[in-house]
């Protein structure tokens, strides 16, 4: 277990020592959320609410999105995929450790540095330009915390997916082009879930990606009335759990398959 | 004249090497059309829920999208230099460049062009037809020509900005992220600016002019007069900027001292 830690901490230290490349990412999103501050503003027009979203809630809901996007997002698919290529993968093979668990950490220790030199000072750079509504109450703010680690979890574990199937396919380059492409726009970081035709709804209750962003930022902005709170949380740890299963098959055949060139 | 010829020499190298890596081609085409339906996908869902933005109508946006994707398409073509100061300056690869008897600028974007990107162009007219025939749009045999003017203004405005920023490379060789956040500015263009308040109008009309590359052309073909002022301005915009970053570039390449070790 420690040596995982160890992973956190070295990834985390990694990442502050080119801290100044994330005060533009931080720029970068807030340019993001700007746009769409505009587009909603002008969306909603005269209306109080859509789908049962007010205005206010909306920017709350785009800020948060995209802020807690900086947590967890990360490019471990790419790191499998160009590790497999190169052929690094065999060595880290037969290291003491599990690949794909320590490729776990590497990204969580990335997050961990993420939430608190780009998110929290992004959340509160944005939250003096733009009209945001924060959760009143502590409960809506423990909430999302379980939410946002799920959303962690589930994101990473489809990073896993796309990547090791670099194992299979000579180039995967267009299949994690795809999955981010999916993951946008299914995950609810541009439009929320609600907003959606009902047919595409009903479609998506059936898929992981409204775990990664649709739910924790709809507990942030306290978008969910009653017990629905609870059955988000049940959903993201429903896949979570799932999503596993996936990840050990294809693990198991990657290793079969594999054929290391030279020595 | 030489440059011409040069520059079809470019293309035709670059279709020999291409073409044998088709597949990694069409993955590229069919990934860029899915981040182009991404973005209409936004539209569609939105008006869904309302019935104008801004005083526009839902056929009009997506018709101002798909101007916006031609203009940009031959912008990702040919100015596809956002990586400039890595490549050329870092790796001290701008030496090879300023040996030769052509102007520099032409040559690095030739050397970098992704032809690939213009399949964006295709999908841009047809999502334009799309909406101008849900509009009952009618065009004169003139509109062609301004169509032409006006993409090639839309593409040097993007363009300009872009070598601009390229050229910060001769000046300063620190890696820095302005590429990508004036790739996330550019998005602005994509929709009506009056739904932006005055200083971001102002900005992206005479500072970094993204809306001539989306919203002030396409009114003239909505027959939006009030933007006509603006959008007969488009080629001039293009033209005025990219003037001035050549020059920028120029005045760079002058300082240039290569890599050396």
């Amino acid at each position: 277990m420690s040596k995982y830690l160890e992973m956190i901490r070295i990834r985390f230290l990694m990442m502050l020592a080119y801290r100044t490349n994330y005060y533009t990412g931080i720029l970068i999103y807030s340019i993001n959320i700007g746009a769409y501050y505009f587009l909603w503003t002008a969306i909603y027009g005269e209306k109080e609410n859509i789908q049962g979203l007010s205005a206010g809630q909306m920017v709350t809901y785009v800020a948060i999105s995209w802020m807690a996007r900086a947590f967890y997002f990360n490019n471990i698919d790419r790191e499998i995929a160009m590790e497999i290529k190169e052929g690094k993968v065999a060595v880290e093979l037969i290291r003491p450790y599990h690949y794909l668990g320590m490729k776990t950490m590497q990204a969580l220790g990335e997050g961990i540095f993420r939430l608190f030199f780009f998110s929290l000072p992004g959340m509160v750079i944005v939250h003096f330009i733009f009209p945001l509504k924060l959760p009143a109450d502590l409960h809506a703010w423990s909430f999302f915390a379980v939410a946002i680690l799920f959303s962690f979890i589930i994101n990473t574990e489809i990073n896993l997916l796309t990547g090791i199937l670099a194992f299979f396919f000579y180039n995967n380059d267009g299949l994690m082009r795809a999955k981010r492409v999916i993951v946008d726009l299914f995950s609810g970081l541009l439009l929320p879930i609600s907003f959606y035709p009902i047919w595409a709804q009903e479609i998506m209750k059936y898929l992981p990606f409204q775990g990664i962003s649709y739910i924790p930022s709809m507990i942030f902005t306290e978008g969910f009335p009653g017990t629905d709170i609870y059955h988000a949380i049940l959903f993201q740890a429903f896949w979570a759990l799932l999503l596993v299963v996936p990840i050990q098959i294809l693990w198991v055949l990657a290793k079969r398959q594999m054929i290391i060139q030279g020595g | 004249m030489f440059y011409i010829s040069i520059f079809f020499q470019y293309i035709a190298q670059y279709m020999k090497t291409r073409m044998e890596y088709r597949t990694d081609m069409l993955v590229e085409i069919l990934s860029d059309l899915m981040f182009q339906a991404v973005n209409l996908v936004f539209i569609l869902v939105v008006f869904s829920h309302t019935n104008a933005l801004g005083g526009w109508q839902r056929d009009e946006i997506i018709f101002i999208y798909g101007f916006f994707l031609v203009p940009y398409a031959l912008f990702s073509s040919f100015f596809n230099i956002w990586d400039f100061n890595e490549r050329y300056i870092i790796r001290g690869e701008m030496d090879r460049i300023l040996t030769r008897p052509i102007h520099s600028l032409f040559q690095v974007l030739l050397e970098r062009m992704e032809l690939e990107s213009l399949f964006g162009a295709i999908t841009g007219v047809l999502i334009m037809s799309y909406a101008a025939a849900r509009l009952n749009l009618s065009f004169h045999w003139y509109d062609l020509f301004i169509f032409i003017l006006f993409v090639l203004g839309g593409t040097l405005v993007y363009g300009s900005i872009f070598v601009a920023l390229a050229s910060i490379g001769f000046w300063s060789d620190a890696k820095t992220s302005i590429m990508p956040m004036m790739y996330n500015i550019g998005n602005y263009g994509r929709y009506p600016v009056n739904i932006y308040n005055r200083f971001i109008r102002f900005i992206l009309t005479w500072i970094l002019p993204f809306a001539f590359v989306g919203v002030y052309p396409a009114s003239y073909f909505l027959g939006k007069t009030d933007w006509y002022f603006y959008a007969f301005f488009t080629p001039a915009v293009g033209l005025v900027f990219f003037v001035l970053s050549v020059m920028i570039w120029n005045k760079g390449v002058k300082r240039y001292r290569g890599a050396g070790n």
